[in-house]
């Protein structure tokens, strides 16, 4: 198994731990893996991503446009931004809800993620769109849109990981008091269709 | 043996770990940090670990270990170099016993940095070998193999990755405890021969350096890593070679191995130019493309010999503009650059056909994080001085980030702990503007003491404003000199910043809370008034460290809707939803700030409220993994 993934979103939102599970995952499998992620200046509420790449005769941890399987996006915008990644055919998962940035905020510009969701279901053969803001609150508990969105990858079947084994990750991972909330939200999309906005 | 997942800084420092290292020391800088932080952690017991006050410090520290014959490295960022210059320069000259590793982490593009310098220039000018790896696997045994070269030529080496190499992960095979190298240093032994330069010594040496270099040039033509790679039947008459090192290296074998091999020269040993395999690689070639980052080292390199050996092939690169001259490759702008080569026409830029082109995109420059204490200093010195003629010089660590609209408060920024030097320089040819200079507790330790004995010896007018946050924020918090703690687990005495200004004799020095509004208005107000040198130090933790006690929020039928909090702080907790002012409170630490500039009081604490109807959120602390905060955007409010 050959497989291109990108994470992206803007930086706090958890695609670091989110592409470390991804990762422990597919080593667990015994399948080789390679990343790269945004760390430094850019990071405090700005656009990151993550490269994740899995299988054999991988040379560079960056990824060429046109070449990802899966692309799971934690804010629409910052979807959008990175579409350019996305093979043709390939899968997008994304996040309905916006984070405004400072500069929208002070200049009274105008961004919405309806519209971006909106452009994403235009261009997008293969797209889910998870309401991970009822999913937060349904789940009373606001830090888990990382793992939310890996149930979502996962329901899609382009990430090519069970349930199980991005479990397994979390256990190795995370504090314990943190494993049964974490358990329930990978679980949260299994059997609903997604909400569209 | 066995496989773990690292980032390429990890595999460093597990590969100086495994190669018996007994010292390490360093100054944070992105993208190099994470190899000293990993080293505190798996060293072994017998490992002596400091972040050092500056690099200079760190390279000296290294470098006395590595005189007794103990093997030690010295870790730091590109621009952090130019600080340790100076003993690197004699260190050279004078040589080492044991092996030393001198990591400098460059970053093209630059991501994080005030330069795209490159150090492969750097080993050329300082005449030290320098390793130059494509990935994290290859970084982690080169790191060893680097250690038996500088023992052998006596020699400090420069291990320099960049930052797509230091920040890439991969599943690495490393190995056990049990197959560690342990290393015992033999002690110093006293000869001043040897130890002390002078002229003469200087002299003398030059001349075995060059000689060595000579022979390190040989060696390396057949280091392994060093390599050609060979093209294929269908490519095998074609008269045309690739040159690449470091991540453009993976970047063009990627593309080759998709579009059929070409003969491939990857150079892992810049300095000393491994000439005999570079000559095997020109052989029988017409043209060259040279794919690197930074500056055109292969190319020159390879345009030198073509000149001393009369060949004729044409070097192409960044000097005849075939690849981009600034900022870092990409997987794509590699592709391109091949294609173009064998094409041998130019393409023209792809237009991407998109019939539906994309929304505008939002702007997400990097900010001051919610709550961040800076943001108030910077804020108390804007309104303390609104209206006089000023300038405010800054300094690098987030505080940089002060720059931005609405704060505007950065109007200078070079170098860490240039912003003395500069408020100095602008207060002596304009007498009628105040002077102040900005600087954190890490940078202050790091490299603003002698700005600061500069000006009150010079008679300089200025105010000094510390931006004390009990951490150095920018590169990962990071322990200093004045947080009480080392990289080795002890707990020491903390050096006091407002001790050391009044010991170099600053009649006032003031220390205030930032996030009291009008105490620190009041403060700077009455310090900027005094006479010659004078110092404000504002002391708030950094958020990102401290538990936020509770968030604000907008009691709507109070607010005025004047926006005076959003357009005047820059807050990323305050947003417009629906048309009001309102507080996202994932993001609020309830600094109170807003609250006390709100002209009707309408920014309260926030009572524990209920997220949903019947659903009470829970206040686990933030989950934090890996450093990196996990804050939720999904919405909910929580205290």
């Amino acid at each position: 198994m050959n497989k291109n993934i990108v994470l992206c979103g803007v930086g706090g939102q958890g695609t670091v731990l989110a592409s470390k599970l991804i990762a422990a995952a597919a080593m667990k499998k015994g399948i080789p893996v390679m990343s790269a992620e945004t760390i430094g200046m850019a990071h405090r509420g700005g656009s990151v991503f993550s490269h994740i790449r899995l299988g054999e005769n991988l040379h560079s941890p960056m990824i060429a446009k046109g070449t990802a399987d899966l692309v799971i996006g934690f804010e629409p915008g910052e979807t959008v931004r990175m579409l350019p990644y996305l093979k043709e055919g390939g899968q997008v998962i994304v996040s309905s809800r916006e984070i405004m940035p400072v500069t929208a905020t002070l200049s009274g510009t105008d961004y919405n993620g309806e519209d971006m969701t909106a452009y994403l279901e235009k261009r997008v053969e293969n797209l889910l769109v998870a309401d991970t803001e009822k999913a937060c609150t349904e789940l009373g508990f606001a830090k888990v849109l990382n793992i939310l969105l890996l149930g979502a990858a996962i329901q899609s079947g382009a990430l090519g990981l069970t349930e199980e084994e991005i479990q397994g990750a979390v256990r190795e991972r995370l504090p314990e008091k943190f494993h049964e909330l974490n358990f329930r939200a990978l679980r949260y999309f299994a059997g609903k269709s997604f909400h569209k906005e | 043996m066995h496989k773990e997942f690292l980032m390429g800084n990890e595999a460093i420092a597990l590969g100086a770990i495994a190669a018996g290292v007994n010292l390490v020391s360093g100054y944070p800088g992105t993208p190099s940090s994470e190899v000293l932080e990993t080293v505190a952690k798996r060293r072994t017991k017998d490992v002596y670990v400091e972040w050092s006050v500056n690099e200079k410090a760190a390279l000296e520290v290294a470098a006395g270990a590595a005189y007794t014959g103990a093997r030690s490295m010295v870790t730091m960022k590109q621009v952090g170099l130019n600080v340790a210059s100076d003993p690197l320069m004699s260190l050279e000259y004078v040589g080492i016993k044991g092996g030393m590793v001198v990591l400098v982490a460059d970053d093209p593009g630059p991501i994080s940095s005030q330069t795209e310098q490159d150090t492969r220039h750097f080993a050329t000018f300082s005449k030290l070998p320098c390793f130059d790896p494509t990935s994290a696997q290859e970084a982690y045994e080169m790191v060893q193999e680097a250690f038996e070269y500088s023992e052998k030529y006596g020699t400090p080496v420069f291990l320099r990755p960049t930052t797509r190499v230091c920040h890439g992960y991969a599943s690495i095979d490393v190995k056990d405890t049990e197959e560690y190298t342990v290393h015992t240093a033999e002690g110093f032994v006293k000869d001043s021969n040897r130890w002390v330069i002078f002229p003469r010594l200087s002299y003398q040496n030059h001349i075995k350096i060059e000689e060595r270099n000579v022979k390190l040039a040989e060696a390396f033509s057949v280091y392994p890593k060093n390599k050609i790679y060979l093209a294929d039947e269908k490519n095998a008459a074609l008269k045309k070679g690739i040159a690449a090192s470091g991540i453009s290296f993976t970047y063009a074998l990627e593309t080759l191995e998709e579009m059929g091999m070409t003969r491939l020269f990857k150079v892992a040993t810049p300095h000393p130019f491994p000439e005999k395999l570079a000559l095997e690689f020109l052989d029988g070639l017409d043209e060259v493309l040279c794919i690197e980052e930074l500056d055109p080292v292969l190319e020159r390199e390879l345009t030198y010999l073509c000149g001393k050996y009369h060949l004729p092939v044409k070097i192409y690169g960044k000097l005849t503009s075939h690849v981009a001259n600034a900022g870092e490759n990409t997987r794509d702008s590699v592709h391109k650059n091949i294609t173009e080569f064998l094409a041998e026409s130019k393409q023209a830029d792809a237009v991407e056909q998109i019939d539906l082109p994309a929304p505008a995109l939002p702007i997400r420059p990097p900010v001051l994080c919610a709550g961040c204490p800076h943001r108030a200093s910077f804020y108390a010195v804007k309104a303390a001085m609104k209206g006089r003629k000023t300038i405010f010089c800054g300094d690098i660590g987030c505080y940089t980030l002060g720059n931005a609209m609405p704060l505007d408060m950065v109007d200078t920024c070079l170098c860490m702990g240039a912003g003395l030097g500069i408020a100095q320089g602008v207060g002596h040819m304009e007498p009628d503007t105040t002077c102040f200079a900005f600087v954190g507790d890490s940078t202050f330790f790091a490299s603003a003491i002698t700005g600061v004995v500069n000006a009150v010896y010079n008679q300089a007018e200025m105010t000094l404003v510390v931006l004390d946050n009990s951490t150095t924020a920018m590169t990962g918090h990071q322990p200093h000199p004045g947080t009480g703690k080392t990289m080795m687990g002890d707990v020491v005495q903390k050096i006091n910043i407002e001790a050391v200004l009044c010991g170099i004799g600053l009649k006032t020095v003031e220390t205030v809370d930032p996030l009291d509004y009008k105490a620190a208005v009041d403060c700077v107000k009455r310090v900027a008034d005094e006479p010659g040198v004078k110092a404000i130090i504002f002391k708030s933790p950094c958020i990102a460290v401290s538990k936020p006690e509770h968030s604000m929020c907008v009691a709507s039928e109070k607010c005025i809707n004047c926006k005076k909090c959003i357009c005047e702080l820059g807050c990323p907790a305050l947003v417009i939803q629906d048309g009001k002012v309102s507080i996202e409170a994932s993001l609020c630490t309830g600094c109170t700030l807003c609250a006390q500039l709100c002209p009707t009081g309408a920014i309260q604490k926030r009572e524990p409220v209920k997220c949903m109807p019947g659903k009470e959120v829970k206040t686990e602390p933030a989950d934090t993994v890996d450093g990196v905060q996990n804050n939720c955007t999904g919405g909910c409010s929580h205290e």
